[in-house]
């Protein structure tokens, strides 16, 4: 389109934008009567596999903030086959984690060899008393509900082969 | 243009008993204006151009409830007054605001009979008395003994004031036009008016008195501080400006008396530009039936300017307010009465 | 008893201010925008000497968020430290990642594989829309416009969602790792983005009209708080506060190459007036530049492993290296000395706000008190950047 453009002051299309704005639906999602999902990968918490976990201390000397408390005891199992030796097996006796530390990292669920950690988008667990933040081994199993199957990825990852 | 006859009320009552009855209804209209015009504006408008939802939960429905929740919670706080503060000046100054917003709405009309006081010199009476409001606000910025406060009602006192004339100046044109200063001979001359001959809409000023009206606003926003003259009130060294020992019933005075003036001066502007109560061809008992909601619609649409003004624009700085009253809007406005004046003679 | 120089120096301060105030008979207002004030972005203080609405003299006091990042690094591994320095500067965290785990991987010797590398930029110049998108609307909030600064907010989201699809956290992503990042994107995400920048560019366009065309907005900043360039340069100012001074300088075009800058077509905004509106306009430029270099480094994403060949445990060789990258609110280094362990030795942060607000004393003479606050919004540091 030729001819000059009549542009109008900066004071008046300041307004269209606010009422246009008006005129559009709000962004609002009204927690808590409606809520949004967040993201497969979201970090909401923590669960915990009991069964993989060996006692290997490894997520908690990675924690930066030292917010994991484990304790476990060493018990003898018989052996696998007749005329062996016994076997020596790690059983966990506290698997502590205090969200009221945790910095949701991520570093003990990635540590972990043994794949007992595992992230949740569950984010809704506040509490009254900071005390009741420190979540122990039974609740981080019940987490493991949450926890979402792993997700496939974009276009151009490389799939790797199976560990 | 002749005057209307006062129509006599078709009851005969006691003096004293209208007076109160009077009295009643002004100050039943100012919380109700101010909190319909806060819920409606404040909450609900400002929320939508900010793309939110404002309250939706107080009372159910789209959270209608939350101002009224709001003064109930102000009432019940406690009464903390400085030590240091004068304590007379201190109380009496939100009351000196709320008497000025009171004052304006005697002289609105509402409706062919509706009117609290029809005088003859409406207009320079309303002026005058919205000017009463800059005491209060030096009231409550000297008795707060608070450096931050006293600045803060300094620099109000100096918005307000330089705001007064172009607020006066803008309606001379409209006087002029009318032939007359009160109220209701306004809103008569403009129902019974006509365009070119034609007298379906009646004679809005506004479409005369345009820059009147623009002159108005402007002002009118400079005397409610709100922004984009705000700056007694928002950026103000830390708080609230002159109001920022008032807390309690006190605060919500203060904020009554700037929505309740809010409502009033859009009131004024929606009588002296758009016709107040009047729809062209209705007289009688409809009109003073209709005349309340007509205004009150009237009321609406000013006010929605105002307030879209409010959240659309960042505040100015006091010097270039100062400048923008005394170098522009003054010689605009007496521009104005010159020109309306020259027509006013040669057509 | 001695006293020490400090406390010497601060008596004679006082002494030499009451003998110009007995001197002069006038007694300027000393003004606290204390810690808490919605002016200053977190706990910063100015201590600022009126002469009635004039500013005499002004002293940016800071350290009231001090955190002890420089100390804590000398006691973590890398993967820990790379979790504590996405709170530095709050806003981009993504970006305060990149220096240093460059450095490491400089110090390694090993290289982040293509992928890795288009990702960490993509990743990067989300966290500098994201930033610059709050920039432009919570400074129109400080100038009195209310408006702005929700849509500021409500525009970030989509970009704080995206970061949140990819790397499992909104503000603290956490997601580069010595060699190349954590996991690869979800499915769906490069859709995502795109539909999520040609939303951005919209915003930014309704920024234009809102704020940068409003005549109040213009008379406000324009001419207020002028840095000029060699001031400016002097006293450290970096980022897009030393562009809208006329200095053509990016330090992802300039400066030692990292991440890959070198392979797209962008350019350097630059304003030539150094004030307030420049610093305004310079950053809302940027924001529509990053827009268009993400959309580019989509298109042009290559496939393969985003992470090198890198031991299980992380050992960094001895070495020293400084690495310094632009973020969004300047230049940030680190300066790395590695002794070996699996953490390093001591980090320098030399953090972009830190030197940006040393230039406030000087800035902020002669101004009025409402200028004080567009100057201080305009300049935009984050507490954590300057205090670490």
């Amino acid at each position: 389109m030729t001819g000059p453009k009549f542009k109008l002051p900066g004071v008046v299309s300041g307004l269209g934008v606010t009422f246009r704005t008006m005129m559009k639906p709000a962004v609002t999602v009204q927690y808590p009567h409606e809520r949004e999902d967040p993201p497969g990968r979201a970090r909401g918490v923590i669960a915990l596999k009991e069964e993989n976990c060996t006692v290997c201390m490894l997520c908690a000397r990675q924690c930066p903030d030292w917010c994991i408390y484990i304790e476990g005891h060493k018990e003898k199992r018989p052996p696998r086959r007749a005329g062996g030796r016994d076997r020596t097996v790690s059983v966990l006796d506290r698997f502590d984690i205090d969200y009221a530390l945790c910095m949701y990292c991520g570093i003990c669920v990635e540590v972990c060899p043994f794949d007992a950690l595992f992230w949740s988008p569950e984010y809704e667990y506040s509490e009254p008393r900071i005390g009741e933040l420190l979540h122990d081994k039974e609740k981080l199993g019940e987490w493991m509900q949450t926890v979402n199957p792993p997700e496939p990825l974009e276009v151009g990852a490389e799939v790797k082969g199976k560990k | 243009m002749t005057l209307p006859v006062p129509v006599p009320l078709a009851i005969d009552a006691p003096w004293g008993l209208i007076v109160a009855i009077k009295t009643l209804v002004v100050l039943s209209v100012i919380p109700a204006g101010a909190l319909i015009l806060g819920y409606v504006f404040l909450l609900k408008m400002m929320s939508h151009m900010q793309s939110r939802l404002g309250p939706m939960d107080p009372g159910g429905f789209h959270g209608w409830f939350q101002l009224i929740g709001d003064g109930i919670k102000f009432i019940q706080k406690e009464d903390i007054i400085p030590a240091e503060a004068d304590r007379r000046v201190f109380m009496a100054a939100p009351v000196v605001v709320l008497i000025s917003t009171f004052l304006l709405y005697i002289v609105v009309p509402a409706g062919p009979r509706l009117v609290v006081a029809d005088l003859d010199v409406g207009v320079f009476y309303a002026l005058a008395v919205s000017s009463l409001s800059v005491i209060g606000v030096l009231m409550a910025g000297w008795a707060s003994a608070n450096k931050y406060a006293l600045l803060g009602a300094l620099r109000a006192a100096a918005q307000l004031i330089a705001y007064e004339l172009p607020l006066v100046l803008a309606v001379v044109g409209v006087v002029i036009q009318a032939g007359t200063m009160s109220l209701q001979g306004i809103v008569h001359f403009q129902q019974d008016g006509s365009l070119f001959g034609w007298n379906g809409l009646g004679f809005p000023l506004i479409l005369t008195q345009f820059f009147g009206f623009v002159i108005f606003l402007i002002a009118a926003q400079a005397e409610l501080t709100q922004t984009p003259f705000d700056m007694p009130v928002a950026e103000s060294e830390l708080v609230a400006g002159y109001m920022v020992e008032y807390t309690g019933f006190r605060f919500l005075f203060f904020f009554m008396g700037e929505f309740g003036t809010a409502f009033a001066f859009a009131g004024i502007a929606a009588t002296l530009f758009l016709g107040g109560w009047s729809i062209p061809h209705v007289h009688g008992t409809l009109a003073d039936v209709l005349g309340p909601i007509v205004l009150f619609t009237k009321v609406m649409i000013v006010s929605f300017l105002i307030f879209w003004a409010r959240f659309t624009y960042p505040r100015f700085r006091e010097d270039q307010l100062q400048a923008i009253a005394w170098k522009y809007l003054i010689p605009l406005s007496l521009a104005n009465i010159l020109a309306t004046g020259i027509f006013k003679v040669v057509f | 008893m001695t006293l020490d120089f400090r406390a010497e120096a601060l008596i004679q301060k006082h002494l030499a201010d009451a003998r110009i105030n007995i001197e002069l008979e006038t007694e300027g207002m000393v003004l606290n925008l204390g810690p808490q004030h919605p002016a200053t972005h977190g706990t910063l203080r100015v201590v600022v000497k009126l002469d009635g609405e004039r500013v005499v003299s002004a002293d940016p006091v800071i350290g009231y968020m001090h955190r002890g990042y420089e100390k804590l690094t000398e006691f973590r591994t890398y993967p820990q430290i790379t979790t504590l320095i996405n709170r530095i500067d709050w806003l981009s965290s993504f970006a305060n990642e990149v220096p240093f785990i460059h450095g490491a991987e400089l110090l390694m010797g090993v290289e982040a594989p293509p992928r890795a590398e288009y990702i960490r930029t993509i990743l990067t110049e989300l966290s500098r829309i994201a930033t610059f998108v709050l920039f432009l609307g919570e400074m129109a909030l400080q100038v009195g416009a209310i408006t702005p600064a929700f849509y500021g907010f409500r525009d970030r989201e989509h970009v704080l969602n995206l970061i949140e699809a990819a790397t499992g956290g909104r503000f603290h992503p956490n997601f580069n790792r010595i060699g190349g990042l954590k996991v690869d994107l979800p499915q769906g995400w490069i859709d995502e983005t795109r539909r999520v920048m040609k939303k951005i560019f919209d915003s930014v366009d309704d920024f234009e009209g809102l704020v940068v065309g409003n005549e109040i907005f213009a008379v406000r900043t324009r001419g207020v708080g002028v840095i000029p360039a060699g001031v400016g340069a002097a006293y450290g100012v970096s980022g897009s506060n030393l562009r809208a001074s006329g200095v053509d300088w990016d330090l992802r075009r300039d400066g030692p190459e990292y991440l890959v800058y070198k392979d797209l077509d962008w350019r350097v905004w630059t304003h030539s007036d150094g004030d307030s509106f420049a610093r305004y306009w310079v950053r809302m430029q940027e924001t529509r530049e990053s827009c268009r270099m993400v959309l580019q480094m989509l298109d042009g994403l290559p496939a393969g492993p985003i992470m090198a060949k890198v031991p299980r445990i992380i050992k960094v060789p001895e070495g020293e290296v400084w690495v310094n990258t632009e973020n969004p609110l300047g230049e940030m280094g680190y300066y790395l000395i590695s002794k070996g362990a699996t953490g390093p030795f001591r980090t320098k942060i030399r953090s972009a706000s830190f030197s940006n607000v040393s230039i406030l004393p000087w800035l902020l003479k002669g101004v009025y008190v409402p200028d004080i606050i567009t100057i201080l919004a305009s300049l935009y540091f984050i507490l954590g950047d300057i205090d670490r």
